[in-house]
């Protein structure tokens, strides 16, 4: 039983809703997840993590004020109300949201899950990372390896004021893979895609992702980047695997269409955007090959989902669609402060943090070349998989991003391995540039588990799924080690 | 009952429930905290939040399992969470194998450590922020209230550091993404002094009114102010200065290790947890000494170890974290009059903050990153014009080492802003730097 069975407690929140405002809503979320790590084939010692805790959130007279406690007793939740209640009278009058925008929802959400992961006990979870971990470990030159598997489950609970009620019950799979090789000086790291073959789901995601078969190539590719030369350096074509894609999604489409940034939110921390208001409906932002929607429907996606967090329901939308900007990633309070139709994207990453607006499943659409043809079409350029390092302005503009792993293509085929791969670019620019988008059979569904923003700061994951690319004429480099 | 009466007594009743030779280890993470949202003056986002975790490690003999449980601070709600816990941990320690590396502190070594302070009001300051801000375009956060962090075990030691803290964290801008940013930390609030910094961010963005200037990709001589600084340690904080990332060659220092490169003599790092604001302890009951020097004179001298990698490297831990990271860096001040900062830049760049720094090629401990709010073009001492956001790509090795002319003599000190989970109490004590040539490429 979790906490959202408890119906006492339900019973108790609702009690402590008040009824003298205009708008009330305690939202509880109730987690537990389990962190398995094997170490350079040692066990650690299993880490559980428990957490339970409400926030109450209160709008009254043109004031908005939260309140949030794990300490469920009734001194608690009497406490975390006052000081919901304290805060909106303070910011009567001086806030930036003044109406409450939400009705009183009601629904549920499960996530889809085929095997659920305790049907492996946890000598069978340490075993199979054990394994994995041997099979890292072929050769002396892997220096630092290890298996992971993570997995969470996240029960929430949204209660309004006047009736509202949504429960939904999250179930998230998280399995990683790390091989270090070193020569000297040089040192290279491969990962099972860096930690986004991730989802909600049970054993069946291992599957899904090829876990099981992983580590003996993931291992030979640390070896094989020791012995390969630097990427060149030059204005090239450039081919990204599903597992950069993400990267490149997340960094220079998501970021940009967040509407607390465009609204100025985040501009003392996480950084403006270089789009505006005025620009949906009408701006190029890629080719017209590009077709970005934001879809919470996908089953077993990591930010799958039936309402965020004000509860708003989640529905599918193009944000982009054949290369032109329509709407924002923006929740209903951002929507209405823009006077833009937005999407159901306001979302915490736990009872203790108020809802910004954030990605959820944010992909690109496939389009119709397959592998073979994307690769085919490119004369002089790279094929680069697995993102390594990224960084971009804070108005999302000027980027860099790097790779674990990149293959010349010469003459329409792939040749060599290059090491310390990199890029860089300006957002649109590089996204005009677009011009092959893989077929149905190349999309991969991954996501994104550590997305950080906000002040207060908040860490949470974002789905991403997309066919490989191929980019024209893009300034490639390559390290120096 | 006080929290910390509450935490002893729970520690004190677990123990009682401990079979055999069974150790407990119990770290208590705790905060209060006030917080405030601004964005164009107004109030975003205002609230509180109470919160307060137990991290359980069950030792028995060779084997460790552990859990993190909330913590209420009501008696009996707590002690029917922990002996749950405890019974969950006791099975699982039945199906996990020995760990050779498992380590904690059999040496009983309790202390305190709790911070007078006066906060304000927190309703009170929004008023003053908002007062003192006259209208402008100030976005930022306010956080205030008290941290606390113990450590508990079954063999009696006790340690507490609790701390009562305010940071307001701030920019002021002018237009896009022209803005100047500051911040005012600390543990009592003086409105002359917030005055004061409230009038600097002013008199700052009064220079940004000039028009921008682009300049070209190449290198150029370049001022980076502590907050800049902060953030090319930040980066190296990750995993350039712990024993595992030394031994497994995955530190960004390997070239330094080796002897092909170096940095400047004029290079002193220590984490200096005598001058911070985090603990004197860590969470397997070690404590820490008050410095542990890194890197010495340009010189790799020491590496934080936490008892995990001591137990596997055959060495002894410094009270380091499992992560390795220093919370409390220091670099060592130079000789560079922080007054005359313009003039010995004399032509170049002035970078008020970096942003958004990672490897471009770990190994040779290439980074990148952008310049972000004040950055200005300085002409013969004299500030020109603001400069529009750059991207810099450029080697540790050369802004820390062969290019580095000179620190500045005064370190700021800056309370870290980052709350993920939970409010840091992590600190940085850093000079500015005067750097003959820095990369800019985009």
């Amino acid at each position: 039983m979790t906490i959202t069975d408890d119906v006492d407690l339900e019973r108790r929140l609702r009690q402590f809703l008040p009824t003298d405002v205009d708008y009330a809503s305690a939202r509880l979320v109730d987690e537990s997840a389990e962190s398995l790590v094997v170490e350079r084939n040692v066990v650690r010692p299993p880490s559980t993590l428990l957490d339970v805790g409400v926030m109450f959130s209160i709008w009254h007279d043109g004031g908005l004020g939260y309140g949030a406690t794990n300490d469920l007793s009734t001194a608690g939740l009497s406490t975390a109300v006052d000081d919901a209640r304290r805060w909106a009278a303070v910011t009567a009058g001086i806030g930036l949201i003044s109406e409450p925008p939400f009705g009183h929802p009601t629904g549920t959400y499960t996530s889809p899950v085929d095997r659920p992961i305790l049907v492996a006990d946890l000598p069978e979870r340490l075993e199979l990372l054990q394994q994995q971990s041997r099979r890292l470990a072929c050769d002396d030159r892997i220096v630092d390896w290890a298996a992971s598997l993570t997995h969470r489950q996240v029960d929430t609970l949204l209660l309004t004021s006047n009736g509202g009620r949504v429960e939904q019950r999250f179930r998230f799979v998280y399995p990683g893979l790390r091989a270090t090789a070193n020569e000297g000086t040089n040192t290279q790291t491969r990962t099972f895609g860096r930690g986004s073959f991730c989802g909600q789901g049970g054993l069946e995601l291992l599957d899904r992702y090829g876990f099981g078969d992983a580590a003996p190539r993931i291992a030979a590719e640390a070896l094989e980047l020791l012995d390969a030369p630097n990427c060149p350096t030059g204005v090239m074509d450039l081919v990204l695997a599903p597992d950069q894609m993400i990267l490149q999604i997340h960094e220079s489409i998501g970021h940009p269409l967040e509407l607390d940034r465009i609204l100025g939110d985040e501009r003392n921390y996480a950084g403006t955007s270089f789009v505006t208001a005025d620009m949906f409906g009408s701006f190029r932002y890629g080719s017209d090959q590009l077709n970005v929607t934001f879809d919470p429907t996908v089953p077993g996606q990591l930010a799958s989902y039936a309402f965020d967090d004000d509860g708003t329901p989640a529905q599918r939308h193009h944000l982009i669609a054949d290369g032109v900007l329509q709407r924002p990633l923006g929740g209903t309070a951002s929507g209405n402060r823009a006077g833009l139709d937005g999407v159901a994207s306001s979302r915490a990453c736990s009872w203790n943090r108020p809802p910004i607006d954030r990605m959820a499943n944010l992909n690109v659409e496939p389009g119709d070349m397959s592998f073979d043809d994307l690769i085919g079409s490119v004369e002089r350029g790279v094929y680069l998989q697995t993102n390594s390092s990224w960084s971009i302005d804070d108005s999302r503009n000027k980027f860099q991003f790097s790779c674990e792993y990149g293959r010349l293509i010469e003459d329409g085929r792939l040749t060599s391995t290059v090491r310390n791969p990199s890029y860089r670019g300006i957002s649109s620019t590089f996204w005009r540039s677009l011009d092959g988008v893989g077929d149905p059979s190349t999309f991969t569904v991954m996501g994104t588990p550590n997305c950080g923003k906000g002040e207060l700061n908040q860490m949470i994951g974002t789905g991403h799924a997309s066919p490989p690319c191929l980019f024209r004429s893009i300034d490639v480099f390559g390290g120096e080690s | 009952m006080s929290t910390r009466a509450a935490f002893d007594d729970l520690a004190t009743w677990a123990t009682g429930q401990l079979r055999g030779e069974e150790v407990l280890l119990a770290s208590l993470v705790g905060e209060t905290t006030d917080f405030v949202r601004f964005n164009h003056g107004d109030v975003r986002q205002a609230g509180s939040i109470q919160q307060q975790d137990i991290s359980i490690e069950l030792i028995d003999h060779h084997r460790h399992c552990s859990a993190s449980v909330p913590f209420s601070g009501a008696n009996d709600v707590d002690r029917r969470r922990l002996g749950s816990t405890l019974s969950t941990l006791r099975e699982q320690l039945k199906l996990v194998p020995d760990d050779p590396y498992l380590a904690f502190n059999t040496d009983p070594s309790s202390s305190e450590k709790m911070t007078d302070s006066s906060l304000p009001d927190t309703a009170d300051a929004v008023q003053r922020i908002r007062s003192a801000a006259k209208g402008r375009d100030l976005v930022g956060i306010l956080a205030t209230g008290e941290t606390v962090r113990a450590f508990a075990n079954s063999l009696g030691q006790r340690n507490w550091s609790s701390a009562g803290t305010f940071n307001l964290d701030w920019s002021l801008y002018l237009q896009a993404d022209k803005a100047v940013k500051n911040g005012y930390a600390g543990l009592a609030w003086n409105d002359e002094a917030f005055g004061r910094k409230i009038q600097w961010s002013i008199e700052q963005a009064e220079v940004l009114k000039r028009p921008p200037i682009t300049v070209d990709p190449s290198g150029y001589r370049t001022y980076l102010a502590p907050a800049a600084v902060e953030e090319i340690m930040s980066l190296l904080a990750y995993s350039a200065f712990g024993l595992n990332a030394h031994r497994t060659k995955r530190t960004p220092l390997l070239k330094l290790m080796s002897g092909e490169a170096e940095l400047s003599d004029q290079i002193t790092i220590a984490e200096a947890t005598a001058g911070g604001v985090a603990p004197d302890f860590q969470s397997q009951g070690f404590r820490r000494p008050d410095s542990v020097t890194l890197i010495d004179h340009g010189a790799h001298v020491g590496h934080l170890v936490s008892p995990r990698s001591a137990r596997e490297y055959d060495v002894t831990t410094n009270g380091a974290e499992s992560s390795e990271m220093p919370e409390s860096l220091s670099l060592e001040p130079g000789s560079l009059s922080s007054e005359a900062v313009l003039d010995a830049l004399g032509t170049g760049l002035y970078v008020g903050n970096l942003w958004y720094l990672n490897y471009s090629d770990p190994s040779a401990c290439r980074t990148t990153g952008m310049t972000r709010f004040a950055t200005f073009w300085v002409e013969g001492g004299e500030i020109a014009a603001p400069v529009n956001v750059m991207r810099f790509d450029d080697t540790a090795y050369r802004l820390l080492g062969d290019r580095l002319v000179a620190l500045t003599d005064e370190v700021e000190v800056r309370l870290d802003t980052m709350s993920y989970g939970a409010r840091s109490t992590g600190s940085f004590r850093l000079p500015g730097a005067l750097v003959e040539e820095m990369r800019f490429t985009l």
